[in-house]
């Protein structure tokens, strides 16, 4: 939790956030103690009372006030059910209603903040900032992971998708154009547990109907079309016609052709990835990925073959890099790009996550500054996401080696005790310019990069 | 609404010193319990009584009854109001007949109270058998629950039939003349009946009660065609049961079929003009009502809308149901669904009584009656003679208030005066879990105390404190009551919970006899039992009034 407390600043309270589970709420105790000493002005919690002796959880059962609603001390504020009866919990304070953290129908522990209580209207978005915290801190995979950015190998399950389009299935009998949809009560309602947009569901009732089966066919499958994370995964190609390169893909092309005049190898290595899959999974609640895991395992390989980090710009001599920048190779809508991590190899893995996820939202917005994707030395390049399980890169301009990542699968292997195993693999493949990489300088690296992947303590330095 | 057990008085009669006069000021259910107490004491007298009536009868028509009349009491209607009063007139000594011009029994008998308690029988076994999780809970398991729908609307119409021929029987065998015919006031103290295609009868009676009834009141624009359109005249039928079927109104009929049709396997839209369901409960029970008996099942709601247009099932398209928002009138949307329930309420059956002969106007068809049930003519002058009881009246349109008021006229004109407190008149709505009350609703209640200028108290419990309501696994439930802190009289009490319409008489008995909280704060119940629920408000309330000495030791 220690490297979230500026997040605060990118990240808008939103209804939505408003409405997330606030049950984690109540494990950020620490951090909010925190917050509220900065904040000057009282943002009161209203906390879930103990109803009974026997009591540790309760229902919340309506909201007797709104957001935004003045409060007075001694006011009915909640409904809350308890093993025993319903109850009215009353505040203690006078204020106003800013943030509800728990939204009827859901379950809060004894003693968790049920919701903000601001003292003066001029706190209230305050408060929703900090309620908004509150629900951000708990939800685990920070936004990268929902981007459509495949910086992530295929070791995490892919992004969730986006939602189905309304043009996916033909419009059923009953939708009248789209207008309205005839859904019967019990479809209604699951379509609101399950969030399935009743638009997009045919209705197999009768006249078309929308009846609770379809509703429940819809949501175990979604479209197939969405399982792609890609932005560009259904790019609009207007066939039959010639469009010209934008100035990214003009630059793309340039360097593509250019690489063509260096003369380049290709080493490949599988490498066991179960030790660091078990590290991810540790760590990942920390707001660590994948990429920057591979990233600095990578930058520690290169500290010990720094070789492999040189290029050759002139063609006559070496160029040895004094930092070890890794470039991440990055689709983006209509081109790629490679931002880089400067000096990985010195960074902490946290540190290294952060300015990922900054540099990525940068890139999105496409706000990156030239030496944030002109200074690397070495290229990361990933496609495990698609299940590709390996391929090799081209070689950019000015820089020595590119290595390529495919998936992680599960593969039966041949253990040294004879046995018969099962362990998760995944393939990189280097592209290196053998005017100053030689083929043992890469295998060299390729073997202490294995090993480094393969024991990862080291990483979370 | 329920059927009061069918009067329990097997002739006999009551000694008029017996009562105080100072009862007056109760209603006329506590001259009955009185009298009642007393019939039990004298068997002897009772039987003779009995002897006398029906040797009475037994003269037949046109022979002289008291005066020159060919009846003492003719009732219009062989209702639930019309037997109520019939069988007590006969304790009473009068001779009575009773004309009906449909079917013995009435709506209560057969297309209302008794068919639907019925189908609300099997509903509630066929909710607790597919209830997995209840019943998993209690360590039950029940494999494929299913019924057959034949079998379901048999076990209702022959409940129907056996009630219906009971009532006759009671009535044959008491000496009351079942008279078969529409009946007509013609003139004071005259009533005609006929059956279509026979000649008409003329009859005179020394008094004449109208009890008519009601029927489905159908809004305009709806279109009925029995099958797809229907009110519960037809649904308690049960000809067949639809995958989703929209419910016009959400009082208890609406209510209460809504339980009906979700357990038989239907979804259920509720249409209602107002803009909260359940209007007539009280607001917290109403809420409570809500997350048990609507939200958890399979139904949907649009508040604040009337149902303009409906159209019934044709031709392979659904019935469609136009929604107009309530107060603007202008055009909501249009559902389309199997079957349409109109429950919007009932209104009075009361043309062609010859009302205009004793210059009586019906106001939106119900029959103007003063607090003793005597027919008010134009001039708002008394009617004499004449009374009018239950739905046609529309004062309390339940099954046992037009018993109760037939009682109450029966005993105006065996000389004694009586008028019924409505008060204390519980009713009840059999979904599962059920809902009763009795009394002032809490916001009815805090009007009348601003009002009249004291203070109102309202004690809560919830039925999970109640030890078997959880042995049932059947928590869910809630029992209130308000009453005056300063004298300890009890204004309203509401319940939702298991056997909600059995536990209320409690309540209902106290409002009636007069009783204060904390004259019943110290009676034992028996653990464990669901009364205890009440036993817990009653205990609950505290009165801070002088308490006044208790007449009689309540508890050893």
């Amino acid at each position: 939790m220690a490297g979230l407390l500026h997040l605060h600043s990118t990240l808008l309270p939103s209804a939505s956030l408003l409405r997330q589970r606030g049950g984690g709420g109540a494990q950020a105790a620490a951090p909010r103690r925190r917050r509220a000493c900065r904040v000057e002005a009282k943002i009161r919690e209203i906390f879930m009372p103990a109803l009974s002796s026997t009591m540790t959880e309760g229902k919340i059962v309506a909201w007797n006030a709104a957001e935004g609603d003045r409060l007075s001390k001694g006011d009915p504020v909640v409904v809350v059910e308890s093993d025993k009866a319903d109850m009215d919990v009353e505040t203690f304070h006078d204020g106003f209603l800013a943030a509800v953290l728990v939204p009827a129908g859901e379950s809060a522990p004894v003693g968790s903040a049920i919701a903000l209580l601001a003292e003066s209207e001029e706190e209230i978005p305050l408060a929703r900032s900090q309620a908004a915290n509150l629900s951000s801190s708990s939800a685990a995979p920070p936004p990268a992971t929902q981007e459509t950015v495949p910086e992530e190998s295929s070791l995490a399950p892919p992004p969730p998708p986006p939602p189905a389009p309304v043009a996916a299935s033909a419009p059923s009998p009953a939708t009248q154009g789209g207008a309205r949809v005839v859904a019967s009560p019990y479809a209604k309602k699951l379509a609101k547990e399950l969030s399935v947009d009743l638009f997009s569901v045919t209705g197999s009732g009768p006249g078309g109907r929308v009846v609770a089966k379809d509703v429940e066919a819809a949501a175990a499958s979604p479209t197939k079309a969405a399982a792609a994370p890609v932005a560009a995964a259904r790019p609009d190609v207007p066939l039959g016609s010639t469009v010209p390169f934008t100035t990214m893909q003009g630059a793309v092309s340039k360097n593509m052709v250019e690489s063509l005049a260096v003369p380049t190898f290709r080493v490949g290595y599988t490498i066991t990835t179960d030790a660091l899959d078990q590290l991810y999974k540790k760590i990942k609640s920390k707001g660590v990925t994948m990429t920057a895991l591979l990233a600095k395992a990578t930058a520690m390989a290169l500290v010990q073959h720094p070789v492999v980090n040189s290029s050759c710009r002139d063609g006559q001599s070496f160029t040895y890099n004094s930092s070890i920048n890794i470039a991440v190779a990055v689709a983006i809508d209509g081109g790629l790009i490679t931002p880089v991590l400067q000096d990985a190899d010195k960074l902490d893995i946290y540190t290294l996550s952060r300015k990922w996820k900054e540099l990525v939202e940068k890139a999105r917005a496409k706000q990156l500054q030239p030496q944030e994707y002109n200074s690397g030395t070495f290229t990361l390049s990933n496609l495990g996401m698609f299940g590709v399980d390996r391929f090799d890169a081209i070689l950019p301009p000015g820089t020595g080696a590119i290595m390529a990542v495919g998936s992680s699968q599960p593969t039966v292997v041949g253990t040294k005790d004879g046995r018969i195993g099962m362990k998760n693999q995944m393939q990189v493949n280097v592209t290196a310019d053998h005017r100053v990489i030689y083929g043992s300088d890469l295998a060299a690296f390729l073997q202490t990069l294995s090993k480094i992947i393969e024991d990862p303590k080291d990483l979370t330095f | 609404m329920s059927l009061s057990t069918a009067a329990v008085v097997a002739g006999g009669a009551v000694r008029p010193d017996a009562i105080r006069p100072a009862d007056l000021r109760f209603c006329g259910l506590r001259r009955e319990a009185l009298g009642i107490r007393l019939l039990s004491a004298s068997p002897q007298a009772a039987a003779a009584a009995k002897r006398k009536v029906l040797a009475a009868a037994a003269t037949g028509n046109g022979a002289a009854g008291s005066g020159g009349f060919d009846y003492d009491l003719v009732i219009i209607g062989a209702g639930v109001g019309g037997h109520g009063a019939a069988l007590h007139a006969v304790e009473k000594g009068l001779k009575t007949a009773i004309i009906e011009g449909d079917v013995v029994g009435g709506t209560c008998v057969n297309r209302g109270c008794v068919p639907s308690k019925a189908l609300l029988a099997v509903s509630g076994r066929m909710r607790e058998l597919q209830d997995e999780h209840h019943m998993k809970s209690l360590g039950l398991q029940v494999s494929s629950s299913g019924y057959d729908r034949q079998s379901v609307a048999d076990h209702a119409n022959n409940l129907a039939s056996k009630i219906r021929s009971n009532l006759t029987n009671s009535m044959k065998s008491l000496g009351v003349d079942i008279l078969t015919g529409f009946g007509t006031v013609v003139g004071k103290q005259k009533v005609r009946y006929g059956k279509v295609g026979f000649p008409d009868n003329e009859i005179t009676a020394r008094n004449i009660i109208i009890a008519t009834g009601s029927v489905p009141f159908v809004p305009k624009g709806i279109e009925i065609d029995g099958k797809t359109v229907f009110t519960s005249d037809h649904a308690l039928k049960l000809e067949s049961v639809p995958d989703w079927i929209a419910i016009v109104g959400s009082g208890y009929i609406g209510l209460e079929f809504s339980d009906v049709y979700t357990a038989l396997g239907s979804e259920v839209t509720f249409v209602e003009a107002l803009d909260q369901l359940m209007p007539g409960f009280d607001p917290e029970i109403a809420k409570l009502a809500q997350r048990i008996l609507i939200n958890p099942r399979k139904i949907d709601y649009h508040t604040g809308v009337f149902a303009s247009k409906i159209t019934p099932a044709k031709n392979g398209k659904p019935v469609l149901i136009e929604l107009i928002d309530a107060k603007t009138k202008e055009h909501k949307e249009t559902l389309e669904v199997d079957a349409a329930l109109i429950a919007t309420g009932r209104a009075p059956f009361t043309k062609g009584l010859g009302l205009e002969n004793m210059n009586v106007v019906t106001q939106r068809g119900f029959i103007p009656v003063d607090e003793r049930m005597q027919v008010m003519d134009a001039d708002g002058n008394a009617v004499p003679n004449l009374y009018c009881i239950g739905d046609a009246n529309g004062k309390l349109m339940l099954a046992h208030a037009a018993s109760a008021q037939g009682i109450s006229v029966v005993e105006q004109i065996s000389g004694k005066d009586n008028i019924l407190n409505h008060l204390s008149i519980p009713a009840a709505c059999f979904t599962h879990p059920e809902i009763s009350m009795v009394g002032l609703t809490e916001p009815q209640a805090r009007e009348q105390a601003d009002q009249e200028g004291f203070e109102i108290s309202v004690v809560k419990t919830s039925f999970k404190a109640n030890t078997k309501a959880l042995a049932e696994n059947e928590g869910d439930g809630i029992a209130k009551m308000i009453y005056r802190p300063d004298t300890g009289e009890i204004l309203g009490v509401h319940i939702l919970g298991l056997h909600a319409a059995d536990l209320i008489h409690e309540a209902s008995n106290a409002i009636a006899l007069g009783t204060r909280v904390q004259d019943i704060k110290l009676v034992v119940h028996a653990h464990p039992t669901l009364s205890e629920v009440l036993d817990e408000l009653f205990k609950a309330a505290k009165v801070t009034g002088i308490p006044q000495a208790v007449s009689e030791p309540v508890a050893a």
